[in-house]
C-alpha cells in the first residue's frame, strides 16, 4: 500500500480522544490518603533552624528601639536579628508594573526598619534551634514604640488628612478611569436608572496548610535549594536570585505537596524572604511555617470594596450603560512582585461584562491604609464585579417588574456576537451565555421553583432565588503582568521523555496544588503518546528539573500547561514512530502508537511492543541505522498570544431561605453551568467549581477579617473567623457547555476560579430576593445574621 | 528539665519510649518526635481537624491534647490505619470520586469518617454533613466527601 492511500491522519487526541474527557482519578491522591505526602513542615533537616518573628502589636508605630539582651540568652537560640541585619542579606523592593500607569508603593524591606505599618509586621526575628524556643526567646524580645495614628478607614485615606508614606505625596497607590464616551447621555435618555453602593468585607484564602519555606543555603557552592509551598517556583527562584544576590541557575526552588494556595501563596512574603535570607546569614537551613495566627496577620487579605455602580436600561429592558466608582484598600504596601492595582483594575475590566451595553463608565481609586496587605486572592476582582454588576441588573429587573432570568435574556451577549469587543476594551473569542442560561434555567427547574417560591410566601416562608452571570479571565497571555515587567512567565513548557521499558515520564512548570493538574497532564500525556495511564509518571514544582513556567494563578494550568503537555506529548508520538519504523522497516506514516504498542495504522495490528522502542533506542541504537538518532525526549511550550485571556462564561444560582427571626440564611441549594472549553477530567472540574463556589459563600456569608477603628485585626483566628463546613453547605450541581478556544489544540479554558467568582453575586440576589417581601435588602458583605436583622429593623 | 515527663504509649501498635515536655501538644510529638507527619497542624486551637488521631480509639484533636495525656494509651494516626487497612475503603471512595485536592485535611477527615463508618448505620447525606462539620476543607466544595463517605455507609452515592 503505498504513502498516498493512506487516510489522512492527525496524530494524537484529534483522532484517539484517549483519557481526555474522562473522569480518571487522579493517580497523585493516593499518597495524601495515607497521610505520605510532603508538605514543607513534613521535611527533615540536618542542623535546621527555626524563625519565629516578633511582630508588631500595632497597626503604625516608629520602633524607638530594639533589645534582644535577654532574647539571645535564651536556650536554643541561633541569633536574634532586626530589619537592618537582614537588609544586609537581602535587598528591598517596590510592588510597581509598568503597564498599571501611575502605581507607586515605597520600598519594603524583609523586616520592617524604623517602622510598622500593620499589625503584624514582622521587626525582629529569633533563630532557635526548636520552633517552640524560638517562640520561648521572641516572648523576651523587648521593643520600644512610638504609637503613630493609624489611617485604618478607606475614605478617610482617600481624603488623605494623614499619608502613610509621606514621600509619596498622598495615600493613593493607583489610579484609573475608564470612558466610552455617551455615559451621560445615556443615563439622560434612560427610563430607568438604578443605583446601589455594595460593600464587600476584606477576607482571606486560609490556606490550611500555612505559609511554610525550608531555605537551605551551601555556602561551598553559594548555592540556594528553597523548599517552598508556593504556586509559582519560578518566579520565586527569580525573586530569591535577584534580592539575595545568588546566581538564577544557583537557585532551585522545590514545590512539593502543597497544602491549598487560591492565590495566597504566589506572592513575595517579606518574612519568607527573610527565612531565605537567614540562611545565607547563618550557613545552615532554616524553616518558618506561619501559625494560624500569622497566617491571619499577613497571609494577603482581599477585596475590601466600596462600590457605588449605576444602570441605565429602557422599558424594554435593554441595558444601555453602566457607571462605577470604586474605592478599595490594599494595606500599606502594594504587594510585590503582581502588584496590589490589579484586584480594582480587574474590577473596572469585568464589570457588566456578561452584557451587550456599549456605553461604560468607571472611575477606580486604590489607597493605602494601615491594615494587612492585600493582593491576588482566587477569581481576582471577579467576586466584587459579579457581585455589583449582578445585584444592580436585579434591582433594573425589580424596577422594571420584570423576572430576573428574562431581564439578562435580553441582555446577555448573543453566541452568535463573537468575536466581541466588551465597552472597558478586553475581546472575547467565543462565549455561551445563552446556552448557559437557558441550561441553568432547566437543570434547576426555574418556573417550579417560582411557582413553590410564591406558594410559600403566602406562608410567610422567605425563599429567594439569585443568579449571577459571569465572564472570568482564564490563560492570560504576557498581557497580564509580563508587558508591566513583572519576570512572570505567561509561557509554560513541558517535557516529556519516554523511558526504555516504555513509560512516559512528564515534566512541566504548572504546579500542583491538589487541583489535579498532575492528573490531567498524565492523561492529555497518555492519550497524546497512545499508552495507557498507569504508564505516566508526572513530576512538577521543582526548577531544577522542570522547564521555566510560570507555575499556577489566573487559571492557567490545564490551558496552558496542559497545551504544553499535548505538543510535546505529540512530538514524542512522533519520534517514538521514527525509531518503530527504522525497527520495522516500514514507513512511519504506515504506523501509530495505542494500549503501549506501535500498531499499523489501518489494521490496528500490533506491531511492536512501546518497551521495545525503548529498549532498542536505549540499550541497542547499534542495530537502528547509523544515520539514525532516536530522540525520546521532546520539549514544547505554549503561549496563548492572539487574546490577552481566553475568557469563559458561566453562570450560578443559589436558593436560600431566611428566617427573619435570627437572620440566619438557609442554602438550600446552589447550581452551576460552566463554559471552560474542552473538559478534560470532569469529576476535577467539578469538584474544583463546588471548592469555588463554596469559597465564594464563604465570602458572602460568613468571612470578614474584621478591624477595630485602632487597626487591630479583632478576629484573626479560625475560631472568631468562620470559614464553610460541610453542615452547612449545600449540595452543588454543576453541568458544562463546552467551547473549546480555538488557540489551542487542546481547546481548555480555565475553571478553577469560577466557583470563587459567581458564587456571592448569587447568593447576594437570592438573600434580597427572599427578603424583597418585607421590603428589606442587603448590600453588604458578609450577609451576617446581625446585617440581615437589621435589613429587617429587628435589631438597631 | 523538671517540667520533662517519661512517657511510654503504644503508637500504631509499636511500644514507645520518650521523654517529653510537659506542654508539647501529641500532634507536635508524632510528627517531632516520631516523624509520623500524617496528622497536620492547622490551626492548633481545636477547630479545623487536621491534626485528628485516635487515642484508645476514640477520634481527638491532637493540638489540644498533650503529649503526656497520652501516657499508657494507645495512638493510632493515619499511617497506621492505612497500613492496617481499616480505612481502604474510605480510602479508595475518597479516591475514585476526586473526595480531596490538596489533601492536608484529608487523614483527618478520613478519621472522623471511619467513625461514622466503625457505628454501622446508615446516614442521610444531612447526618454526613453534621458528622464531619469539625473537619474543615478549603479546597473541596464537600459535595464529594459527602458522596464517598455515603458511598461506604450506604453501599451507594
Amino acid at each position: 500500500m503505498g504513502k498516498a492511500e493512506l487516510p489522512l491522519h492527525a496524530p494524537g487526541t484529534q483522532t484517539d480522544k484517549g483519557y481526555i474527557g474522562q473522569s480518571v482519578p487522579r493517580p497523585n491522591a493516593q499518597r495524601l490518603l495515607q497521610g505520605r505526602g510532603a508538605f514543607v513542615d513534613d521535611l527533615r533537616f540536618p542542623r535546621l533552624a527555626h524563625a519565629v518573628f516578633v511582630r508588631s502589636p500595632h497597626a503604625h508605630a516608629r520602633i524607638r528601639k530594639l533589645d534582644f539582651a535577654k532574647a539571645r540568652e535564651a536556650r536554643g537560640v541561633v541569633a536574634v536579628l532586626d530589619g537592618r541585619a537582614v537588609a544586609e542579606y537581602c535587598t528591598p523592593w517596590v510592588g510597581v508594573l509598568g503597564h498599571l500607569k501611575g502605581i507607586k508603593s515605597p520600598p519594603q524591606h524583609a523586616i520592617a526598619i524604623e517602622r510598622a505599618c500593620w499589625q503584624g509586621e514582622a521587626v525582629a526575628v529569633v533563630v532557635a534551634e526548636s520552633r517552640s524556643q524560638g517562640e520561648d526567646a521572641a516572648a523576651l524580645v523587648e521593643v520600644d514604640w512610638e504609637e503613630l495614628p493609624a489611617v485604618v478607614d478607606m475614605e478617610r485615606s482617600l481624603a488623605g488628612e494623614r499619608v502613610i508614606h509621606p514621600e509619596l505625596g498622598d495615600n493613593v497607590c493607583f489610579k484609573r478611569e475608564h470612558d466610552t464616551g455617551g455615559v451621560d447621555e445615556a443615563f439622560a435618555r434612560a427610563d430607568v436608572v438604578v443605583e446601589e453602593t455594595f460593600h464587600f468585607g476584606r477576607h482571606t484564602g486560609v490556606c490550611l496548610e500555612g505559609r511554610s519555606i525550608l531555605a537551605d543555603y551551601n555556602a561551598a557552592e553559594h548555592s540556594l535549594t528553597v523548599y517552598h509551598s508556593t504556586q509559582a517556583p519560578h518566579m520565586m527562584q527569580d525573586i530569591f536570585s535577584r534580592h539575595l544576590g545568588i546566581p538564577e541557575g544557583s537557585v532551585r526552588v522545590i514545590a512539593k505537596d502543597v497544602g491549598g494556595s487560591y492565590g495566597i501563596k504566589v506572592h513575595v512574603y517579606p518574612d519568607e524572604m527573610a527565612t531565605a535570607a537567614l540562611s545565607v546569614m547563618l550557613r545552615r537551613p532554616v524553616k518558618f511555617v506561619a501559625d494560624r495566627l500569622e497566617s491571619f496577620l499577613t497571609d494577603i487579605h482581599a477585596r475590601e470594596h466600596r462600590v457605588k455602580v449605576r444602570l441605565a436600561c429602557t422599558k424594554a429592558g435593554e441595558i444601555l450603560a453602566f457607571d462605577l466608582d470604586d474605592l478599595t484598600a490594599i494595606g500599606p504596601y502594594s504587594v510585590y512582585p503582581r502588584t496590589s492595582g490589579i484586584e480594582g483594575n480587574q474590577v473596572v475590566n469585568l464589570t457588566g461584562g456578561p452584557y451587550r451595553h456599549q456605553k461604560y463608565r468607571a472611575k477606580m481609586h486604590v489607597v493605602f491604609t494601615n491594615k494587612n496587605v492585600t493582593c491576588q486572592y482566587r477569581a481576582v476582582g471577579h467576586p466584587i464585579a459579579v457581585a455589583l454588576t449582578e445585584g444592580i441588573v436585579d434591582l433594573a429587573a425589580e424596577k422594571l417588574g420584570m423576572d430576573p432570568a428574562e431581564f439578562r435574556r435580553r441582555n446577555l451577549i448573543p453566541d452568535d456576537a463573537y468575536p466581541y469587543t466588551f465597552p472597558s476594551g478586553i475581546k472575547f473569542e467565543k462565549l455561551s451565555h445563552q446556552q448557559t442560561l437557558e441550561k441553568l434555567l432547566a437543570l434547576m427547574d426555574y418556573r417550579k421553583l417560582r411557582a413553590q417560591q410564591a406558594d410559600l410566601r403566602k406562608k410567610n416562608v422567605l425563599r429567594g432565588i439569585g443568579l449571577a452571570a459571569m465572564i472570568e479571565v482564564t490563560n492570560p497571555s504576557p498581557a497580564f503582568y509580563g508587558v508591566g515587567g513583572a519576570r512572570i512567565s505567561a509561557q509554560d513548557g513541558a517535557t516529556l521523555r519516554l523511558e526504555p521499558t516504555g513509560m512516559v515520564t512528564v515534566l512541566c512548570g504548572v504546579t500542583e496544588q491538589g487541583q489535579g493538574t498532575e492528573g490531567i497532564f498524565a492523561q492529555i500525556a497518555a492519550s497524546a503518546v497512545g499508552v495507557t495511564m498507569d504508564k505516566v509518571r508526572v513530576i512538577t514544582g521543582d526548577t531544577g528539573v522542570t522547564p521555566y513556567g510560570g507555575g499556577t494563578w489566573a487559571s492557567r494550568g490545564a490551558g496552558i500547561g496542559g497545551e504544553a503537555v499535548l505538543l510535546a506529548g505529540r512530538a514524542l508520538r512522533a519520534n517514538a514512530l521514527d525509531v518503530a519504523a527504522a525497527v520495522l522497516k516500514m514507513d512511519k506514516h504506515e504506523l501509530d502508537i495505542a494500549g503501549n504498542q506501535v500498531i499499523h495504522r489501518l489494521t490496528r495490528e500490533p506491531k511492536l511492543p512501546l518497551a521495545e522502542v525503548g529498549r532498542i533506542a536505549h540499550f541497542r541504537p547499534d542495530t537502528l541505522p547509523a544515520d539514525f538518532q532516536a530522540e525520546l525526549t521532546v520539549t514544547r511550550h505554549y503561549t496563548p498570544r492572539q487574546y490577552g485571556f481566553t475568557f469563559t462564561n458561566g453562570i450560578q444560582a443559589s436558593h436560600v431561605e431566611i428566617d427573619p427571626d435570627t437572620g440566619f440564611v438557609k442554602l438550600l441549594g446552589h447550581w452551576c453551568v460552566e463554559d471552560s472549553g474542552t473538559v478534560i477530567n470532569p469529576m476535577l472540574v467539578d469538584e474544583q467549581l463546588r471548592g469555588g463556589v463554596v469559597q465564594g459563600i464563604g465570602a458572602a456569608l460568613f468571612e470578614e477579617c474584621v478591624y477595630s477603628p485602632e487597626g487591630q485585626l479583632l478576629n484573626g483566628n479560625l475560631a472568631d473567623y468562620l470559614v464553610p463546613m460541610a453542615g452547612e453547605m449545600p449540595d452543588i450541581v454543576c453541568a458544562h457547555v463546552e467551547t473549546p478556544t480555538r488557540q489551542s489544540q487542546l481547546g481548555a479554558k480555565g475553571v478553577g476560579e469560577a466557583g470563587t467568582a459567581g458564587a456571592p453575586g448569587a447568593v447576594m440576589n437570592a438573600i434580597n430576593d427572599a427578603l424583597a417581601p418585607l421590603g428589606a435588602r442587603v448590600t453588604a458583605m458578609p450577609f451576617t445574621p446581625e446585617r440581615i436583622l437589621k435589613a429587617l429593623k429587628k435589631v438597631p | 528539665m523538671e517540667h520533662d515527663f517519661d512517657i511510654t504509649l503504644t503508637v500504631n501498635g509499636v511500644r514507645v519510649q520518650r521523654r517529653v515536655e510537659a506542654r508539647q501538644h501529641l500532634v507536635d510529638f508524632l510528627r517531632e518526635d516520631l516523624g509520623l507527619t500524617g496528622a497536620h497542624a492547622g490551626c492548633e486551637h481545636g477547630v479545623c481537624g487536621a491534626c485528628t488521631v485516635r487515642v484508645d480509639g476514640e477520634i481527638v484533636r491532637g493540638c489540644l491534647m498533650l503529649a503526656v495525656q497520652a501516657n499508657g494509651r494507645r495512638v493510632d494516626t493515619i499511617e497506621g490505619l492505612s497500613d492496617s487497612g481499616e480505612l481502604a475503603a474510605l480510602q479508595k471512595a475518597f479516591h475514585e470520586r476526586n473526595a480531596l485536592q490538596c489533601g492536608f485535611c484529608t487523614p483527618g477527615m478520613l478519621l472522623a469518617a471511619q467513625e461514622l463508618v466503625r457505628a454501622g448505620k446508615k446516614r442521610s447525606r444531612e447526618e454526613i454533613r453534621a458528622h464531619i462539620s469539625g473537619n474543615y476543607c478549603r479546597c473541596t466544595g464537600y459535595h464529594a466527601i459527602v458522596d464517598a463517605i455515603e458511598q461506604v455507609l450506604n453501599g451507594q452515592g
